[in-house]
């Protein structure tokens, strides 16, 4: 992974002095809410319904584990004792004080971590495939590029005060494991027709309240000119992008406003001021980045013996292959593989995890997979490099620390924003809702039988759990006062990106679980083969879920 | 009279905001881009630019201008930022003013982008200003105060 040198570091520990001297500044009365405000959410600062919430910066979600250790220490001394994992690869804390974040961040800092943009109206953490680098259908490493994007946008002097926050995504492979059609940039690593790799850039998707999936800007861009061309994007968008309202101030409404034609004349425009200029990328500069990410040493393995193997144990022992059918994913190098560890576990809010069980991960990314360890944008954690043959030993320590749940890419596998329980913006607690649909589809047969099947979760249309793009999307409404739940169907989060559709009337929160249910009865009683739930519905359309849904709750 | 940070010193000079609701150049009032094109070519030596002005406008014209303020009425709105570096860009070497309601913290970002006077509206912690002028010694990108990208300065040490 990228380490720093001496520039990476001085740039945090600067920042760190400046956010302390912030601080005390605040505190003392020097600087008023207003100035304060962009300040704290440039550095991940949220003010929230019970305590401030700070938001970690995890690189693209990549993690040492001398970093989860650090994570581990920070929650217990300054939290709770648990940590929560975004949507966008960041770790989030829901208790520090304000006093102690100065401090939290010289900690983070210790470990070449820290917490800038992570919110507020700045370029965010640039996020990418939780498999990159290891993934069998990937065209090239993602991370280089994600790490170059970074230094560009740390601290970026134009872009720190944009209309509103703005988000990329890169992906690098066949399967498009960072939804990148939801991000106002979203870049796809892509051969031309002359086989060489360049860039084909999406801009003005993006979710909350007016869910929109991205335009093509740029068909291929070869790469030297990238930090250019994303350039020349953010200042079309700092220049033009509205202002008055901040329902309509990303990028997606000004590209819809201007029509991409338009948007792409100006950003060709603008970009013919830079296009050439110092920001050009060198070779030497693409090869220090990827410098850091090659591969670790792998040992030679006969991958047929070890999947033998594998397969004999699976088969002595279902529980266990029941978590490598469903928890492992395919990797490019033989007799590895990548283990995703499920956060969603019933009864606990989906993504949080304890400072123990971070200190554990930190042992088993030591032992099992060269020391790294990995965030998902859908509130997992990863270990991408285990050796199959111990898969069955990594397991049983998972199982006992209870981060074996063997659902990935399942029901429960759910996406569930804070919603009402901690953020002040909610309109209906979204974790309650999470836990009861858990709990009432816990039998892993059922599950595995449904399929794959993405269920999101969001306390109100700022989209945080993304329910939009959610095969069942769940959204919190107020009604009168009273928290009702919105269900929309057919959404996607991959190449085929789809936005869904809205089911009907809203519900209560105590018939969600029956609401599911009906939904998953009539998805079985219609399903053709294999077919999967997404399959189905795109197949027979809303009406029949319509019909029995409301038939049902009549 | 109004106090502001020019080379690195607090100082002050007769330089009042535009006066956007005359016609008329008021007299030791920047003038607005409208009031500006108003005017002969070549006898106003100023101008004030508001987010929404079009910069381009005055592109033909940078040689005959020795300030351009550029206004920020809230400091939220970042459209200043850019205009500076496009300024900066096209060519323009004369004075580049931040006015208004900017704080402190943002002139270290201001300076980058280019401006090298500071005027805000509430000068009362102007030494505020003077000291957030220069909190970080270096930088990723590519910016007017430092034109090459800290890889190919990486890359320079290197070699
Ligand atoms: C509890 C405090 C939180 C607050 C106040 C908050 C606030 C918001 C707001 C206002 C938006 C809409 C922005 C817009 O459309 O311009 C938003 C979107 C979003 N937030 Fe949060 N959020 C919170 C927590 C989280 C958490 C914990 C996650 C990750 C699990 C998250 C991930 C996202 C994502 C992915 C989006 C949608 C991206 C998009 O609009 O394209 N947020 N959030
Ligand atoms: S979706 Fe709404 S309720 Fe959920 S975290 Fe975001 S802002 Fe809060």
């Amino acid at each position: 992974m990228y380490i720093y040198d001496q520039y990476d570091q001085r740039i945090v520990d600067e920042r760190v002095a400046q956010f302390r001297d912030q601080t005390r500044r605040y505190l003392a009365g020097e600087l008023s809410d207003a100035e304060f405000l962009p300040l704290r959410l440039q550095n991940g600062l949220y003010v929230q319904r019970l305590a401030p919430m700070l938001r970690i910066a995890v690189p693209y979600g990549l993690l040492s584990s001398t970093q989860v250790r650090k994570l581990a220490h920070i929650t217990r001394h300054y939290d709770k004792g648990y940590a929560h994992v975004s949507t966008r690869q960041n770790i989030q804390l829901n208790w520090p004080i304000l006093e102690e974040v100065p401090d939290i961040l010289a900690e983070l800092a210790s470990v070449q971590m820290h917490a800038i943009q992570t919110s507020g109206n700045c370029i965010r953490n640039t996020t990418t495939d939780q498999f990159a680098g290891v993934a069998a259908d990937e065209r090239e490493d993602p991370r280089p590029w994600c790490e170059i994007i970074r230094q560009w946008s740390t601290l970026h002097p134009e872009f720190a005060f944009l209309p509103r926050k703005f988000k990329i995504a890169v992906c690098a492979s066949e399967q498009d494991r960072a939804a990148i059609h939801a991000h106002d940039i979203g870049v796809e690593l892509l051969p031309n027709a002359a086989g060489e790799l360049g860039f084909k850039v999406l801009a003005g998707g993006g979710l909350g309240r007016t869910p929109v999936i991205g335009s093509v800007v740029c068909e291929w861009l070869e790469k030297r000119h990238l930090l250019t061309y994303l350039e020349a994007i953010l200042r079309v968008y700092n220049q033009h992008g509205r202002r008055d309202n901040k329902y309509k101030a990303r990028i997606k409404i000004l590209v819809k406003a201007m029509g991409i034609e338009a948007f792409r004349d100006a950003v060709e425009a603008e970009w013919a001021q830079l296009k050439d200029g110092p920001s050009t990328l060198t070779d030497d500069e693409i090869e220090r980045a990827k410098s850091f990410f090659t591969s670790p040493p792998y040992a030679d393995i006969d991958g047929d013996a070890a999947r033998e193997a594998l397969a004999a144990r699976a088969a002595a022992d279902p529980i266990f292959g029941n978590w490598l059918t469903r928890n492992t994913h395919q990797h490019r190098v033989p007799g590895y593989r990548a283990v995703t560890i499920s956060l969603k576990a019933t009864g606990i809010a989906p993504g949080d995890v304890t400072d123990r069980q971070l200190d554990l991960l930190a042992d088993l990314a030591d032992s099992y997979s060269f020391g790294e360890l990995r965030t998902t944008h859908q509130q997992n954690m990863v270990l991408a490099d285990v050796e199959e043959n111990a898969l069955y030993s990594l397991w049983q320590r998972l199982q006992r620390a209870g981060l074996a749940t063997a659902n990935i890419g399942y029901l429960t596998d759910l996406i569930c924003c804070p919603g009402g329980d901690y953020c002040s913006l909610a309109n209906a607690k979204s974790i309650p809702i999470a836990e009861a649909i858990q709990a009432r589809f816990e039998d892993l047969d059922y599950l595995y039988d449904l399929g794959p099947l993405e269920l999101n979760i969001s306390g109100c249309m700022n989209a945080c759990g993304h329910h939009h793009i959610g095969h069942i999307g769940i959204l919190g409404v107020d009604k009168k006062g009273a928290e009702f739940y919105q269900v929309s169907l057919g959404g996607s989060q991959s190449k085929d990106a789809a936005i869904g559709k809205i089911l009907g009337p809203s519900f209560s929160q105590d018939a969600i679980p029956d609401v599911v249910e009906n939904l998953l009865a009539t998805f079985v009683s219609l399903r053709q083969g294999d077919e999967t739930f997404l399959q189905t519905y795109n197949r027979v359309g809303i009406e029949p879920f319509k019909e029995r849904v409301y038939a049902k709750a009549d | 009279m109004p106090k502001l940070i020019k080379q690195d010193t607090i100082c002050s000079d007769d330089w009042l905001p535009a006066d956007a609701a005359s016609d008329q150049v008021t007299q030791h009032h920047f003038p607005t881009l409208p009031q500006w094109r108003a005017a002969a070519a070549g006898t106003l030596r100023t101008v004030q630019l508001q987010p929404g002005d079009v910069v381009a406008e005055l592109a033909g014209a940078l040689d005959t201008l020795d300030i351009i303020a550029v206004d920020f009425p809230v400091l939220t709105d970042g459209r200043g930022f850019s205009y500076a570096r496009d300024l900066r860009e096209r060519g323009y070497r004369g004075e580049l003013r931040a006015t208004g309601h900017f704080m402190p913290d943002q002139v270290h970002y201001l300076r980058r982008c280019g401006f090298d006077a500071f005027q805000p509206t509430d000068d009362s912690r102007i030494e505020e200003y003077l000291r957030q002028s220069r909190v970080f010694s270096e930088q990723y990108q590519a910016s007017i105060d430092q034109p090459l990208p800290l890889f190919r300065r990486r890359e320079a040490q290197a070699s």
